[in-house]
C-alpha cells in the first residue's frame, strides 16, 4: 500500500482515465436496457480504483465500455470518456486499436477460456508487443520470459513454449496478467480476475497486482463482487447499483462506515473473518432484488429495498453528492447527515443449543473414492483420480459440520459419497447405525427420506422442464408421504411458505425465478421429506453476497425450527466460521484438521489451516501467501500430503502423520501441530 | 504421436477384419438365395444342378469354414469373380479406380476451396447478404439429390446451352493417353499431350461441380457454425483487448480453432463423395467405380458388390484414420 | 458519439416474429403441403399413376398433361403426386424407427455403462466404419428389390448415429445436478430416466430427426435411382429421374421429380434449422 500511496500523493496533471456521465445500453427486443446509466469517476496515474456491485449492476459493462470493446447489442449512447486527456469516444477504430493492449490493457475473469488453446503461450504473449511495434521479435521473446518470471511462473524459458491446457487456472491467470503488462500500460482494467480461483491462488494474484501497481506505476481498475478483494488492492472504491455509482470513497472508509444503504448492506451481508462471532448468527440481508432495468423506479433506485428510506427517496432521484470530505454518496438520507447503524437489525438472538453428546448421526471411517479415467489408448497406463483418500468424520445430531478446502480437495466427492450418489471405493459410512457404504441403491432408497442434499448451482439443480409444484410433489408421492391431489398441494404450499416463497407460484417453471429463489426451491425440495441430515454442497457460492446472506439466514432459521443436522461444504472460510459448529479442513482428499469452528479459526493447529485462513482477503491484514498449487490427484502423495507446499516441512514429514487428537475435540494430521501460523492469523 | 499412430493403426486393422466379417455375413446369411438368383428358374428346379452348383462355389460347407476360405482368398487379393464381367473383381476395381480417384479428388478440393472461405465469410459477416448467399448455397447443396443435379447440369450446359462437353472422360474421338497412373490429368501432362489434357479438364468440370455440391453445403455449414462458436470465445475478446487487428484475430485466433471440427467432418465428407460418385458417374457415363457399382447393383452382381464394399470400407477407414491423425496435429490438447 | 443520444427504435414485432419463426414456418408449410399431396393423391391426380398409353409417349407439358408424359406415355404429374407417398413413407419410417431403436440403445448403454456400454458402442463403430450408402446398397442388393427391403437396409445403417447422440446426451444428463437430486430423493431409475433424463435430452434428438428425414428421403431416392428401391412400375421420384436420365431432350421426365425431392428436403431442412434455433437458448436471444 505504501508505494501506491506515495504515487497518489503527487498525481500527474492529467488523470489516466476520466469517465463522465457514461451511458451504455443494450438494445433488446423488449427495449433499450440501460446497463450503465450516468457513471462518472476519475483514475489518476498509478491510482487504484475498485468497482463493486452485484451481478447485473453494470460493473462489467462499464469495464468493456472503457475499452470500447462492447459487442452488439450493447452500445455507448452518451457521456465522455477520456484516456490521458484524449477523447476515447471520438477515436477511429485504428486509433482505439493502437491504444488497446498498449496503453490500456484488460484482464478478464475466466483464465481457462481467455487463452487460445491451440497457440503456444509465447506467441500469445508476444503478439501485443510486436503487434504494437514496441519490440522486435527477439526482444519480445526475452521480455515475455522476463514477465512470466516476474508473474511467478517457474522455469519461464520452458513454460513459454507450452500450450495453455498444460497450465492450471492460477498459472493461466498469471499469463493473462503478463499479457496485460506486455507493453507496460498506463492503465490495467481487471474484471473479476480472481473469481474463478481458489482462495490461496487468489491471495497470490492479489499480491501480485498490488506489487505490479507499486512497481510499474500502472493505474488499476479492479472489478469485483467482493469488497474484501477490492479492499486488499484498491485505495478507492466505487459501489455500483442498477447501472449507477451509488457511493465512491476510500475503500477503508466504506468498509468502516458506508454512507449508502446498499453499500451498507454489502458490507454487512458478508461475515467477517476478523471480527468476533456474536451469539446471533443472522446476517444483514436486504429483501427483494435489483429493479427491472426496463422499468426503473422514478426516485432512488434502491428505495424499494432500502430499510432507511424516507418519503423523498421514492419521489426524487438523488444525485451523487459529497457527504464527507472525499466521500460521495447517492442518498438523500446520508446527505441529510443521518448515520447508518453499525450492524444489522435484531435477529432471533439466543445462543445456539449445544448438540447433545450422543451417538453420531453420521459416521465415516476410512472413506476412499478413486475415479478411473478412460485410457488414452489401449497401451496407455491406467489413470486414476484419487478424489478421496481415507476420510474419518463424525457428525452429531443437530450439529453443523463445515468441510472446507480448495477445489480438487475432494469435498464435493465427499458430499456425493455420503449421499451415495457415488459408491465409495473403500471405507464405511454409517447413518444412524446403518451401514450404507456398500448397500444397494434399492436398500438405500428408504433411508433417503432422512438424508437430503442441496446443490451448488441453482441453475442446474432444478429440472427445467418441471414446474416447481411438480418438483416439490415428486418426492412426496414417491415416498408415499402424501396422497396425490389436495394433500400434496397443501404440503407443497407449506414447503414454499417455509422457505419464504409465495405458495401461489407452484405452476411456474424454474427459469422464471432468480438464483436466490431457485436455491430456496432447492432447499424446499430437500425439506419435503423431512430429513434429519442435509448435505449442502456449496449452496451459496453461486449467489450474490446479499442473496448469500438471505440463504444463510434461512438455513440457520430452518435448523433451529426443525432440528436439522448440516454437512456444509464450502470454500468460503468466513461463511463456514459463521455457520458451523465444527470444521474439517480437507487437502488432497484427506482431513488435515478438524476442530470446533471458533477454536480452529482462532488458533489453527495445522499449517495448511493457518495459510488457508490467512489467504482470505481482509483489508489491512498481513498475509502468509502460500506458494505453489495443490499437486495432481492422479498420483497418491507419499508422506504428509501437504509437505510439498508446507512452510515448516521437515524430513520426518515423509512419514504420513496420523489424524490425532491433540487437544480435547481438536484433531490434526501434523507432526508439528500448532507450530505455525499463530501470528498474522489473529484479527 | 508415434503411440497414437500405432494405436489408431491397430484399431483400424481390427475394424477392417470385422468389416470383412460383416460383409461376409451380408453376402451369406441373407434370405435371398444366390443360387436362385444366378442359375435362373429352369436350372434351379433341377436339384442335381443346384447341388453341383453349391458344391462348386463351396456353399455346402459350414458358415465359419466358408468365412475362413473367404479370408484366405482376401489374403491373396482374391475378391471373387464378377458374374457380369466374368473377370476377377479386383481387376475390375483396379481398372475403374483411377477415374473415380481423379474425379473425387478434384471435387474434394473444389469443395474445400469453396466451402471453407464461404463459411468463414458467412460467420464474419453474420446476418449480412454474404451470410444469406452462403446459406442458400449450402442448403441447396445438401438438399439436391446428386443424381438429379447431374442430370440438370448435363441437360442445361450440354443439351441446352451446349457450352459443356458431353458425358465421359474424353471426347469419343480423342485417344486416351498412355496409361501410367490412370489419372488422365497426370498422364496427359506426363505425355505432354496438352490437347487431351484440355479435353480431360473440360470433361471434369461438370461432374466435379455436381459431386462437390453436397460437400460444399456440408463444409460451408460446419465452417460457419465452428467459426461462430470460436468467435464467441473469450480468447477472441482478449485478442481484441490486446489491440490486434480484426483480420489477424480472425485468421490467427479464430480460424485454427474453427478448423478442428471442419477436419473432423473429413470422413463424413468423403463418405458423401463416395455416395455421390455412384450417382454422378452413372449420369455422366464416367467409367469409374461409381458406375461399376451402379451396374453391379442393377445386375445383382454379388461378388462385385461385396468386393466394392470391402475396398471402399477399407479406404474409408484409412481416411478416417488420417482425419484422426490430422486432428491431433491441429489440436495440441489431444496431442501426446 | 455524444451527439447520437437518440436510441434506435427496437425491431418491429413482425420482424422479430419473422426472425424467430420465419424459416421454420416456411419449412413446416412445405412439409405439410407435401403430406397433404401424399394423402390426397388419388383425388388430386388426373390419371392413375401407372396408366400406360404408348401412343402418347414423351409428350411435353401441356394442358392435358401438366408435366408431360414419360417413355410409356404415363402422366408425369399423376406419378409425381403418388411419388410423394413413397418418399414421405420411406423417409419418415427410416428416421422414426432408426431414431427409436438408436435412442433406446444409446440410453441403455449410457445407463448400464461397463461391458454392455462398450459392446454396444463397438457395434455402432462397426456400422459407422462403412460409408452409409454403400453399406445400404450392399444390404439392399442382398435382400432384393422392394420398398420394405430397402427401408430395412437403410435402418441398419441409420440407427448408430442416434445411438451415439442419445448416449452422449444421456451421459451429460447423468451428471446434471437435478438428476443427482432425483437420485438423492430416492426416485426409482425408471422415473429418473423418464421424467428427468429423457425430457431434457430430447431436444437435440428432435433436431437431428427433423434434419435427417430430408437426408433419408434423398438416400432412398438415390437407392431407387440405382434400381434398388421400388419395384417398377411403382411411382417413385428417384426411379422417375432414373427413367428420364438419358432423355435430355425430354427434360421434363427427370426434372420435375428431382425438383419435388429438392423442395421436400429443403422443407425438412428449414424446419430442422428452425427447431434448432428455437431450442437453442443462445440462438433464441438474438
Amino acid at each position: 500500500m505504501t508505494a501506491s500511496d506515495r504515487r497518489e500523493a503527487k498525481p500527474e496533471a492529467v488523470p489516466v482515465l476520466e469517465v463522465e456521465d457514461l451511458r451504455t445500453v443494450f438494445l433488446t427486443d423488449a427495449g433499450p436496457v440501460r446497463a450503465v446509466d450516468g457513471v462518472s469517476f476519475t483514475v489518476g496515474a498509478g491510482e487504484t480504483l475498485g468497482i463493486v456491485g452485484e451481478s447485473g449492476s453494470g460493473k462489467s459493462v462499464t469495464a468493456l465500455s472503457l475499452m470500447r470493446l462492447l459487442e452488439e447489442p450493447a452500445r455507448i449512447v452518451g457521456g465522455r470518456l477520456r484516456f490521458q486527456g484524449r477523447d476515447l469516444l471520438a477515436m477511429r477504430p485504428d486509433e482505439l486499436r493502437a491504444l488497446r493492449g498498449d496503453r490500456m490493457a484488460m484482464v478478464f475473469q475466466d483464465p481457462m477460456t481467455g487463452l487460445n488453446p491451440v497457440i503456444r503461450i509465447l506467441r500469445q504473449l508476444t503478439e501485443p508487443m510486436t503487434g504494437h511495434g514496441r519490440f522486435t521479435p527477439p526482444e519480445a521473446r526475452r521480455r515475455a520470459i522476463g514477465l512470466l518470471g516476474r508473474m511467478g511462473i517457474t522455469a519461464p524459458e520452458r513454460s513459454v513454449s507450452r500450450f495453455p491446457h498444460e497450465f492450471s487456472g492460477g498459472m493461466r491467470q498469471r499469463v493473462m496478467l503478463a499479457m496485460g503488462f506486455a507493453n507496460d500500460p498506463a492503465l490495467l482494467i481487471a474484471d473479476e480476475p480472481t473469481t474463478a480461483l481458489d482462495v490461496t491462488i487468489q491471495a497470490q494474484i492479489l499480491d501480485l497486482l498490488r506489487q505490479l501497481n507499486a512497481e510499474f506505476g500502472t493505474a488499476i481498475v479492479l472489478i469485483s463482487h467482493d469488497l474484501g478483494v477490492i479492499g486488499s488492492v484498491c485505495r478507492r472504491v466505487a459501489v455500483m447499483y442498477a447501472g449507477e455509482v451509488v457511493e465512491e470513497a476510500p475503500t477503508a472508509e466504506v468498509l468502516e462506515d458506508p454512507r449508502h444503504p446498499y453499500a451498507w448492506a454489502l458490507v454487512n451481508a458478508v461475515p467477517r473473518i476478523d471480527q468476533p462471532l456474536g451469539a446471533d448468527r443472522r446476517l444483514v440481508s436486504i429483501e427483494g432484488a435489483p429493479p427491472d432495468a426496463l422499468a426503473l423506479p422514478p426516485g432512488c433506485r434502491f428505495a424499494p429495498r432500502c430499510p432507511f428510506k424516507v418519503e423523498r427517496c421514492e419521489r426524487e432521484h438523488p444525485p451523487l453528492a459529497e457527504v464527507a470530505p472525499g466521500r460521495l454518496a447517492r442518498c438523500w438520507v446520508t446527505q441529510a447527515g443521518q448515520v447508518l447503524p453499525k450492524s444489522g437489525g435484531a435477529g432471533f438472538g439466543g445462543a445456539r443449543p449445544a448438540p447433545a453428546a450422543a451417538e453420531p448421526l453420521l459416521s465415516v471411517r476410512g472413506l476412499v473414492k478413486h475415479f478411473p479415467l478412460p485410457r488414452e489408448s489401449f497401451f496407455a497406463p491406467k489413470r486414476v483420480v484419487h478424489a478421496v483418500n481415507g476420510i474419518d468424520l463424525d457428525l452429531k445430531r443437530g450439529e453443523t459440520l463445515g468441510i472446507v478446502g480448495e477445489s480438487g480437495c475432494g469435498k464435493s466427492t465427499l458430499a456425493r459419497l455420503v449421499t451415495r450418489i457415488h459408491a465409495p471405493t473403500a471405507g464405511s459410512i454409517t447413518f444412524d447405525g446403518q451401514e450404507i457404504a456398500s448397500a444397494s441403491p434399492a436398500a438405500i432408497r428408504p433411508l433417503r427420506r432422512r438424508m437430503q442434499m442441496v446443490f451448488q448451482d441453482p441453475y442446474a439443480s432444478l429440472n427445467p422442464r418441471m414446474t416447481i409444484g411438480d418438483t416439490l410433489a415428486e418426492p412426496l408421492v414417491a415416498h408415499g408421504l402424501a396422497r396425490r391431489g389436495a394433500e400434496v398441494r397443501e404440503r407443497v404450499g407449506e414447503l414454499l411458505a417455509t422457505v419464504g416463497l409465495n405458495p401461489a407460484w407452484v405452476s411456474r417453471f424454474p427459469h422464471e425465478f432468480s438464483g436466490g429463489q431457485r436455491q430456496r426451491i432447492s432447499i424446499a425440495r430437500a425439506l419435503a421429506l423431512q430429513p434429519e441430515l442435509v448435505v449442502a454442497d456449496e449452496p451459496i457460492s453461486a449467489l450474490d453476497v446479499n442473496i448469500q446472506a438471505q440463504i444463510l439466514n434461512l438455513m440457520l432459521d430452518l435448523q433451529q425450527r426443525m432440528g436439522l443436522t448440516y454437512l456444509f461444504i464450502a470454500h468460503d472460510l468466513a461463511v463456514v466460521r459463521h455457520l458451523c459448529d465444527r470444521v474439517a479442513v480437507l487437502y488432497l482428499g484427506q482431513v488435515m484438521e478438524s476442530a470446533p469452528a471458533e477454536a480452529l479459526f482462532a488458533r489453527p493447529l495445522h499449517p495448511y489451516t493457518a495459510v488457508l485462513i490467512s489467504a482470505v482477503p481482509v483489508p489491512g491484514r498481513t498475509r502468509v501467501v502460500l506458494q505453489g498449487e495443490p499437486p495432481s490427484t492422479l498420483v497418491l502423495p507419499t508422506g504428509c500430503p501437504f509437505r510439498t507446499r508446507c512452510p515448516i516441512a521437515r524430513p520426518v514429514c515423509e512419514t504420513p502423520p496420523p489424524l490425532a487428537e491433540h487437544e480435547a475435540g481438536r484433531w490434526a494430521a501434523c507432526h508439528f501441530p500448532g507450530e505455525f501460523g499463530h501470528a498474522g492469523v489473529a484479527a | 504421436m508415434l503411440r497414437t499412430l500405432v494405436t489408431r493403426l491397430a484399431g483400424a486393422a481390427v475394424m477392417a477384419v470385422l468389416a470383412t466379417l460383416v460383409i461376409f455375413l451380408i453376402a451369406n446369411t441373407v434370405p435371398g438365395d444366390p443360387v436362385l438368383a444366378q442359375l435362373g428358374d429352369l436350372a434351379a428346379s433341377n436339384p442335381a444342378t443346384v447341388a453341383e452348383w453349391r458344391a462348386k462355389w463351396g456353399l455346402d460347407l459350414p458358415l465359419w469354414e466358408r468365412y475362413f476360405i473367404f479370408l484366405r482368398g482376401l489374403a491373396h487379393g482374391d475378391l471373387g469373380t464378377s458374374i457380369a464381367s466374368q473377370r476377377p473383381v479386383l481387376e475390375d476395381i483396379a481398372q475403374y479406380a483411377p477415374a473415380t480417384v481423379e474425379l473425387s479428388t478434384i471435387a474434394f478440393l473444389l469443395a474445400l476451396v469453396t466451402g471453407i472461405p464461404l463459411g468463414i465469410a458467412a460467420a464474419v459477416w453474420r446476418d449480412s447478404w454474404v451470410d444469406a448467399v452462403a446459406r442458400v448455397i449450402s442448403l441447396i447443396g445438401v438438399s439436391s439429390p446428386t443424381f438429379w443435379l447431374a442430370f440438370v447440369m448435363l441437360a442445361v450446359f450440354y443439351g441446352g446451352l451446349q457450352i459443356a462437353p458431353g458425358p465421359g472422360r474424353l471426347d469419343p474421338i480423342a485417344f486416351p493417353p498412355d496409361e501410367v497412373t490412370g489419372l488422365f490429368l497426370v498422364d496427359t501432362i506426363l505425355a505432354g499431350d496438352w490437347e487431351t489434357f484440355h479435353d480431360a479438364v473440360s470433361h471434369l468440370v461438370l461432374p466435379a461441380i455436381v459431386l462437390a455440391a453436397a460437400t460444399i453445403g456440408l463444409i460451408t455449414r460446419t465452417t460457419r457454425a465452428a467459426m461462430l462458436e470460436a468467435i464467441g470465445q473469450d480468447y477472441v475478446r482478449v485478442s481484441r483487448a490486446k489491440g490486434m487487428r480484426e483480420g489477424y484475430t480472425i485468421l490467427r485466433h479464430v480460424l485454427p480453432n474453427a478448423l478442428i471440427p471442419v477436419v473432423t467432418l473429413g470422413g463424413l465428407a468423403y463418405a458423401n463423395l463416395l455416395a455421390g460418385a455412384v450417382m454422378t458417374e452413372t449420369v455422366f457415363s464416367w467409367p469409374g467405380l461409381g458406375r461399376y457399382t451402379f451396374r453391379s447393383a442393377a445386375a445383382l452382381d454379388f461378388p462385385a458388390i461385396m468386393g466394392i464394399t470391402l475396398v471402399v470400407s477399407v479406404t474409408y477407414l484409412l481416411v478416417n484414420l488420417l482425419v484422426d491423425l490430422s486432428y491431433a496435429l491441429l489440436d495440441p490438447r489431444v496431442r501426446r | 458519439m455524444s451527439a447520437s443520444l437518440a436510441l434506435p427504435a427496437p425491431r418491429s414485432r413482425r420482424a422479430r416474429l419473422w426472425r424467430r419463426y420465419g424459416l421454420a414456418g416456411i419449412g413446416a408449410g412445405i412439409v405439410l403441403g407435401w403430406v397433404l399431396v401424399a394423402v390426397l393423391a388419388p383425388w388430386l391426380a388426373p390419371y392413375p399413376p401407372d396408366f400406360v398409353d404408348v401412343t402418347n409417349r414423351l409428350q411435353p407439358p401441356s394442358g392435358q398433361h401438366w408435366l408431360g408424359t414419360d417413355a410409356l406415355g404415363r402422366d408425369c404429374f399423376s406419378r409425381l403426386l403418388f411419388g410423394a407417398r413413397i418418399s414421405l413413407l420411406a423417409g419418415i419410417s427410416v428416421v422414426a424407427l432408426g431414431a427409436a431403436f438408436g435412442t433406446l440403445v444409446g440410453m441403455v448403454a449410457a445407463y448400464a455403462r461397463g461391458l454392455a456400454d462398450a459392446a454396444l458402442m463397438r457395434l455402432t463403430d462397426l456400422v459407422l466404419c462403412f460409408p452409409p450408402i454403400i453399406l445400404a446398397l450392399a444390404i439392399a442388393a442382398a435382400l432384393g428389390i422392394g420398398t420394405t427391403n430397402t427401408i430395412i437396409a437403410m435402418l441398419v445403417v441409420w440407427w448408430p448415429k442416434f445411438a451415439r447422440l442419445a448416449r452422449a446426451l444421456a451421459l451429460v444428463q447423468r451428471s446434471q445436478e437435478y438428476v443427482e437430486a432425483a437420485v438423492v430423493l430416492g426416485l426409482k431409475p425408471a422415473r429418473i430416466l423418464g421424467r428427468h433424463i429423457v425430457p431434457n435430452a430430447i431436444g437435440p434428438l428432435v433436431v437431428l430427426v427433423t434434419l435427417d428425414i430430408g437426408n433419408a428421403i434423398i438416400t432412398f431416392a438415390g437407392l431407387s435411382f440405382l434400381g434398388l428401391g421400388v419395384v417398377p412400375p411403382t411411382a417413385e421420384w428417384g426411379a422417375m429421374v432414373a427413367e428420364g436420365r438419358e432423355l435430355v431432350e425430354q427434360w421434363w421426365v427427370a426434372t420435375f421429380p428431382g425438383l419435388a425431392i429438392l423442395t421436400i428436403v429443403l422443407g425438412f431442412n428449414f424446419l430442422g434449422d428452425g427447431v434448432r434455433d428455437w431450442l437453442d437458448p443462445k440462438a433464441r436471444s438474438r
